[in-house]
């Protein structure tokens, strides 16, 4: 990580642990730890979703489809099959990782948006199997008295624990994109972005790259899906539908594409909105989302981020190494 | 290296054909490249030398032929295959990543030396940061090398059309290519640019890369050109030193005559 992500991790850090500790005594306010865990989750989704969309600029209309085969698969192994929740979210992330290797190889292998095409269907697919296959998702009534977790025997029982949980995960997710975006890798998948042709030229595998961030975002989303069905234990198909693709999209938009903070604060803000507010809308919400997207693609399409000062905030095209300097 | 044929050519194309729907790009190409020369490939437009740099780098398939590069066949290969086999280039629109800096486009040529992946990178394993470094350090060399050293933190968009033409080509050579094809260089140059750029092309052929170039300057083919290939209309119209291209009669009533 560079030495600006640095601070502003520490920052974000700082923020983070006294976040409940400040909202929690206030009656008003003390279920935003709630919607923070929530965000939290959903800043897994969208942590992958911007590595594959803001960086390889791949678009996937299935993330909620991966988030929703995340949650069945831990679902029905903890439920009806008894297993430990923490053998079934692997499980469910290596399902994920495999039919997003099956979705994705012949959708990468062709320039342009053939992968955005696919990810339509196979979502739609996800959501039809999840809400008919009734003997094991239950249908369109869903899944009751899934197990919450347990960490060492101790059982996370309130949303503080959560809380720290969630984004404990969050935190070491965000390092590891850092890692790769700063890396061969990092620079591969935006070569990929600007100029494909010309990135295959200079030797970068680009059908072998696209397929493996596709796989990790999927991988990602899915774990975050168990752990939303651990959290809120019960499911129901609502919840993974094109609709809530569209919002993970979104969320990675508004904040900022090519920006892994812009990333989470579009995902926090975004969660707050559609908890808080837009439910006012009732079925206008997919009207307003879609508001949304239209002025952000039209007027900022770099995302709030890009509204924030240079200087404070490094941004991927211009940052200085302290080795190499300017002249 | 030996080719099949038993000579000593870096490349060597067998019956090279291209076709494009009903029409003939390529009509069976029979050529090789001796090694450690600087190569032209002249014609007019339409003749045929772009589609023989994409065939040749794997962009295009040809749709009959061979290529063989330092006796191995390399038509069947993937364009990031051959580029780690060792062939380089730039192409005639400059396709740089604009958006990101000078320095990290040159970096990006280093991937195919290189080899951390996803796992790798993300985890920070043992030997990541030391290898982040040498692709660094080894940029900058190559920067330093075509003369864009102070200009390593701009975006790449920003650098005006004749410093985009040389970081492209510093962006091939950090692939280590032993064979770089440039496709028209000096287009959009200035006659002093063209004159750096014929400096340097001659520097990286003495440093022993191969080099083929597709120019419509001939001024510049005719000064650092060891042979030249001539097209016209996908066939080979002649080949030669740049004397021998110069008188010959086929050669100027095809090519030279016209403009």
């Amino acid at each position: 990580m560079q030495r600006k992500d640095l601070r502003i991790l520490l920052g974000t850090i700082l923020c983070l642990a006294a976040f409940p500790w400040l909202v929690q005594p206030l009656k008003a306010v003390s279920h935003y730890v709630d919607v923070m865990v929530f965000a939290g989750i959903f800043s897994l989704v969208t942590l992958g979703l911007s590595l594959l969309m803001g960086y390889a600029g791949q678009i996937s209309l299935a993330q909620a489809a991966f988030f929703g085969i995340g949650a069945y698969t831990s679902g029905i192994l903890t439920s009806r099959l008894g297993w430990d929740p923490w053998a079934a979210i692997p499980a469910g992330a290596g399902l994920a990782a495999a039919v997003a290797w099956l979705v994705g190889i012949p959708a990468l292998r062709l320039k342009g948006h053939y992968l955005a095409m696919a990810t339509l269907g196979f979502g739609v697919i996800v959501h039809i199997i999840l809400a008919e296959e009734v003997e094991w998702t239950g249908g369109p009534s869903g899944m009751v008295d899934i197990p919450g977790l347990k960490i060492f025997g101790w059982k996370l029982n309130s949303e503080i624990a959560w809380y720290y949980l969630v984004w404990g995960v969050v935190l070491l997710t965000l390092i590891f994109c850092f890692h790769v975006i700063h890396s061969r890798i990092g620079r591969a998948l935006r070569a990929i972005h600007e100029e494909e042709v010309a990135a295959e030229a200079m030797g970068v595998p680009t059908a072998r790259l696209k397929l493996q961030v596709f796989v990790i975002s999927a991988v990602l989303a899915s774990v975050a899906g168990s752990f939303y069905n651990h959290y809120v234990t019960c499911l129901n198909p609502g919840s993974f539908n094109l609709m809530w693709s569209m919002r993970f999209m979104l969320m990675v938009m508004v904040g900022g594409m090519q920006s892994l903070w812009g990333t989470l604060l579009g995902t926090v803000l975004l969660t707050f909105v559609g908890n808080e507010w837009l439910h006012v809308f009732a079925e206008f919400e997919m009207v307003v989302y879609g508001s949304l997207l239209l002025v952000v693609a039209l007027f900022l399409p770099k995302g709030l981020v890009s509204l924030i000062p240079r200087r404070l905030f490094p941004s991927s095209a211009e940052k200085s190494s302290p080795k190499d300097g300017n002249p | 290296m030996k080719s099949p044929n038993g000579d000593s050519s870096i490349l060597e194309l067998a019956e090279v054909r291209m076709n494009f729907g009903g029409v003939a790009a390529l009509k069976g190409i029979r050529y090789r490249v001796p090694p450690g020369i600087v190569q032209a490939v002249i014609g007019p437009n339409g003749a045929g030398k772009t589609t023989l740099f994409h065939c040749i780098t794997g962009l295009l398939r040809p749709t009959d032929g061979e290529i063989f590069f330092r006796g191995r066949r390399i038509d069947d290969l993937p364009p990031h295959g051959i580029a780690r086999m060792g062939i380089s280039r730039t192409f005639q629109h400059v396709a740089l990543f604009k958006e990101m800096t000078v320095l990290e486009n040159v970096m990006l040529g280093r991937h195919p030396r290189s080899s951390r992946g996803f796992l790798a990178t993300g985890l920070r394993l043992p030997g990541m940061r030391r290898e982040e470094r040498n692709i660094r350090e080894r940029s900058l060399e190559y920067l330093d090398f075509v003369g864009l050293g102070l200009d390593a933190d701009l975006a790449a968009g920003a650098l005006p059309l004749g410093k985009q033409k040389i970081l492209e080509i510093a962006r091939a050579l950090a692939t280590e290519p032993q064979l770089l094809l440039l496709d028209e260089p000096a287009g959009g140059l200035n006659m002093r640019e063209t004159e750096e750029l014929g400096t340097l092309i001659r520097r990286i052929c003495d440093q022993g890369t191969t080099l083929m170039l597709v120019e419509h300057d001939m001024n510049l083919v005719m000064d650092i050109s060891d042979r030249i290939l001539v097209l016209h209309y996908g066939e080979t119209l002649a080949t030669g030193s740049p004397r021998e291209i110069k008188d010959h009669p086929r050669v100027i009533e095809a090519y030279l005559g016209e403009s």
